[in-house]
């Protein structure tokens, strides 16, 4: 009986500015390097065809579901989750209060992964249109609230301060 | 002031929205081990043989388990005799995603390589993937205990010929209500840590109180060290009440293996074992006059059970017969059920559980016998209302006493937002117009049973009882703490149950924390389902917080040397009515009534805290009307929803922002349904939509923007007067979006068009018609 191979290898990643180097078998996908490694558990994994999106950060500030990278690709970038984008003394992003402002959510799941993704859009496209605002939230799947709230989360944002800054 | 009614930001936001929230999956404590399955890839199949050895052989691989190693176990709790549903399968799998094997491993993804290397050896059997296979003579049999596929058979409860042989017009449909997968993006997630001082589990799950009870007996253990935790919930959507066989599973592993055993399903694995929802089809005439007035209305409820029938899903078309005459007088109702299995995932509670079929059926009904009359849609609505002061109103059914509402008086208020007469005259125009879509126009008026319930309802689905536990706590620095039975998935309990309690109290609200979810903690409580948890959780934190307010008041008169009966609260401060100088602050009084020595005579120390278990006395019953607009491009079939108006009626509103929030989920799945959703099997019952890929919950640019409405009649059954909101809109939108397909597409003879109106079936009868 042959048995897995487990050889590691070395990953070291800027999350939310602050290196974090650990040993992980190749085949580690970024989201639970991120939750199991780094100990960092609002990004979440709700499906495992990259539909749902609840795994969204930012990879060297462009939105991605961290279900679909494996940890080694992330080697060396820098990566920013839902911990990395508030001033981490309880200040909200402004995306982060425009969800709170307008009931953008309920269950909370898929909030960490549409705040990424909110961010990505407004850091891309600071006024971005309903119909944009829509688009840009494809990949994100909310089961609660039935998106308008989240579109008027975005909107909020976008005239109290826009994407906000991170590390 | 008053909170209640007011837009309060949620306290639960703060946590939520930093990554701070804390769900089952985010939990590691020290020396956690993985659980992953091995799921049935057969509809129903002899197991010839399962070879485990590969797996064990893999280093890290804890442990292996097949039927034999759960053998002394009971079977899956809300099975049917005979017909149970074990743990893991033993002879037989009935399923594609019942469990064949469990494995165990230190890591994640050594748990899913040693699942892969099990090799499972399955003879096929004939197998039945729909109600029309399960029904045909000599069909295979999935139960023998059965002698066919038909669980329960409920004839009509009474023979309606005459009435049909009399009325001047009858009308016959048929429906199918598609199977839903409830799909929370938290899919089922436990963690088991049984050690010496006993169980601990913690799980994505609406009724923490009725797993823990549940649990025990199951293992034939005390509640006192069984204790089940459920955390931050990432949506239940009805589905997270079921005993997933998952959560026992992990608790018999930790305790062979003395160690903490975690599970996540995947998504995959959530589409195909996580309980559906609706798969009911419906069989309706109805009689009725040439002013489209109602006679009689015959239905025949034919319900999927899936493989294994679970007692909850048994329940449904209880639900959907108390409910068939939806808001309407109707003379003579007769309804038969029948409950049958087929060799699909099982079928039990997914918001709104038997409701939206029935709001479906009729309101599918009222626009047919507008159809057929020519009497306008709107015209048979209000022909066949129960008139507002028609309440108390005893339906067909003995479960269903409607309290109150106002059925006409929503209809015109959403009129009042969606101009009828311009739609009506764009949509003829359009007609004239063949390069321009069509318009469609649909109406619901809909109407639930929610508010679970009055005593005897929820015994009936086999929780220990149906009233909400509440207990309030006053600290001492005249802080509160709440505790609620009602544990919550996202309906933002902690805000509401906040509100309600600052009123009665005069405590800050930011200074009431309301706490839920802990065996250990809360007061034996229910559960949040059924749209229940402010009309009957939320009318508990009322009445607590007023016995509390009351003993508070006696102390602060002992205090300030008056009556009682003249002290009132401003504030945070007791003072005497007319005296403001005179005052204690409320963190006195709270300071105080620990002190034996501050205490008037007679009066215990600590009795700022009180503990209640609201019962009410009826159901409530929610209600609203909904209109929807399509537009159906001619080309493609393609449907998009121009405009959604939502007039709902859930009594009291405790906080507006969270009302709106439960309506736009309800509706958006609703919609979900009636466009995009179905759960459906190959003719071998295989399923053809089992990952977010192939099975459509819709994202942002599928759904619309909402415009909504209230009218406000007062649920009698609680002081509060609120009714529940949670199930409204799954209730209200799918007729609304249906009525407005078929609406669209009336003038081409199309009566009916079942759910879900994708475009291709629509592109069929465009192209068909030309």
């Amino acid at each position: 009986m042959s048995t897995i191979e487990t050889h590691t290898t070395r990953v070291t990643v800027t999350v939310n500015g602050r290196e974090v180097s650990e040993e992980v078998e190749p085949r580690t996908l970024l989201v639970h390097f991120l939750r199991e490694q780094a100990r960092l558990t609002g990004t979440h994994v709700g499906c495992d065809t990259s539909n749902c999106g609840a795994c969204t950060v930012l990879i060297d500030d462009e939105a991605a579901k961290s279900c679909t990278v494996l940890a080694v690709q992330a080697n060396g970038h820098k990566v920013t989750t839902v911990e990395g984008v508030g001033n981490g003394s309880g200040g909200f992003s402004p995306v982060q209060e425009g969800f709170r402002q307008e009931h953008g959510l309920q269950c909370g799941y898929c909030t960490p992964g549409m705040i990424m993704a909110c961010t990505a859009l407004l850091a891309e496209d600071p006024q971005p249109d309903e119909h944009q605002i829509r688009e840009a939230l494809e990949g994100n799947l909310c089961r609660c609230t039935g998106y308008e709230t989240i579109v008027r989360a975005v909107q909020w944002a976008a005239t109290n301060g826009g994407a906000g800054e991170w590390a | 002031m008053s909170l209640i009614g007011a837009k309060v930001l949620r306290k639960e936001d703060p946590n939520l929205i930093t990554g701070q929230g804390q769900y089952v999956d985010d939990l590691q404590p020290a020396g956690c081990a993985f659980m992953a399955m091995v799921r049935s890839t057969e509809p129903h199949a002899r197991i010839v043989a399962i070879d485990t050895s590969a797996a064990k052989a893999i280093d890290g691989v804890l442990a292996v388990w097949t039927h034999a190693d759960i053998a002394a176990l009971p079977a899956r709790p809300s099975s049917l005799p005979g017909m149970d549903m074990p743990l893991i399968t033993g002879d037989v799998a009935r399923f594609v995603g019942d469990i064949v094997a469990v494995v165990v491993a230190a890591d994640r993804y050594t748990a899913a390589d040693a699942a892969e290397a099990i090799i499972v050896d399955y003879e096929s059997l004939p197998a039945v993937a729909s109600l029309s296979q399960a029904l045909a003579p000599d069909a295979p049999m999935i139960h023998p205990v059965l002698q066919g596929n038909t669980v329960f058979f409920q004839d009509y409860t009474e023979d309606l010929s005459a009435e049909f042989a009399a009325a001047p017009r009858t009308a016959s449909l048929s429906l199918v209500n598609n199977r839903c997968a409830p799909a929370p993006i938290e899919p089922n997630v436990v963690l088991a840590d049984w050690g010496p001082a006993g169980l601990t589990v913690w799980a994505a799950f609406q009724a923490p109180h009725h797993l823990r009870n549940t649990i025990a007996a199951f293992f034939g253990i005390s509640q006192d060290t069984t204790r089940v935790i459920a955390p931050d919930v990432g949506g239940g959507f009805g589905a997270k009440i079921n005993f997933a066989s998952e959560i026992f599973l992990a608790a018999a592993l930790s305790r062979a293996l003395g160690r903490p055993v975690k599970y996540t399903q995947t998504r995959s694995e959530c589409m195909v074992a996580m309980f559906h929802g609706r798969a009911q089809e419906h069989k309706v005439d109805v009689a009725f006059d040439d002013s489209g007035k109602i006679l009689a209305l015959k239905v025949q409820v034919t319900q999927d059970q899936g493989a294994y029938p679970d007692a909850t899903g048994m329940g449904l078309p209880v639900l959907t017969t108390a409910m068939s005459a939806g808001c309407y007088k109707i003379p003579k109702v007769a309804v038969s059920w029948r409950n049958v299995v087929t060799n699909t995932t099982p079928v039990a509670a997914y918001r709104g559980a038997g409701r939206p079929e029935a709001s479906y059926m009729i309101e599918r009904v009222i626009d047919l016998i507008a159809d057929e009359t020519g009497v306008d849609p709107i015209e048979v609505r209000k022909t066949n209302f129960i008139p507002a002061d028609g309440f108390p109103y005893q339906t067909h059914s003995p479960l269903a006493v409607y309290d109150s509402g106002n059925f006409a008086g929503a209809l015109d208020e959403l009129l009042r937002h969606a101009d009828y007469p311009a739609l009506k005259a764009e949509q003829a125009a359009r007609l004239a117009d063949p390069r321009a879509k069509l318009l469609g126009i649909g109406f619901a008026s809909w109407l639930e049973i929610a508010g679970f319930g009055p005593p005897g309802s929820l015994e009936a689905f086999g929780h220990l009882a149906s009233w909400e536990s509440a207990q309030v706590r006053v600290q001492p620095d005249g802080s509160a703490i709440i505790y609620t039975g009602a544990s919550p998935h996202g309906q933002g309990t902690v805000t509401t149950f906040a509100q309600i309690a600052a009123d009665q109290l005069g405590i800050d609200f930011d200074r009431i924390s309301v706490r839920h979810g802990d065996t250990a903690v809360i007061p034996q409580g229910i559960g949040t389902m059924g749209s229940r948890a402010v009309a009957v959780g939320g009318e508990g934190v009322k009445t607590a917080s007023t016995r509390v307010f009351e003993r508070a008041k006696k102390i602060a008169a002992h205090l300030l040397e008056a009556t009682e009966d003249d002290i009132v609260v401003e504030n945070e401060e007791f003072h005497v009515r007319g005296t403001p100088s005179k005052s204690v602050p409320w963190s006195q009084v709270a300071w105080k009534s620990f002190q034996p020595l501050e205490l008037p005579a007679g009066m215990e120390p600590g009795s700022l805290d009180a503990t209640v278990f609201q019962q009410v006395p009826n159901f409530s019953f929610p209600s609203g009307a909904y209109c929807c607009v399509v537009e159906i491009d001619r080309e493609t079939g393609d449907v998009d929803i121009r405009n959604m108006y939502l007039v709902d009626d859930c009594g009291t509103v405790i906080n507006p922002m969270l009302v709106e929030g439960q309506v736009h989920g309800g509706v958006a799945q609703g919609i979900a349904q009636a466009l995009y959703e179905h759960m459906q099997y190959d003719e071998s019952g295989v399923p053809r939509t089992a990952t977010l890929m192939d099975y459509l919950v819709p994202a942002a640019p599928d759904l619309p923007g909402y415009v909504s409405g209230r009218t406000v009649t007062l649920n009698p059954s609680n002081t509060l007067g609120a009714k529940g909101v949670g199930e409204s809109g799954s209730v209200g939108a799918p007729p609304a979006v249906i009525n407005a397909v078929v609406d669209a597409l009336s003038h081409l003879g199309v009566k009916h068009i079942d759910m879900p109106a994708t475009p291709q079936k629509i592109w069929s009868i465009l192209r068909g018609s030309k």
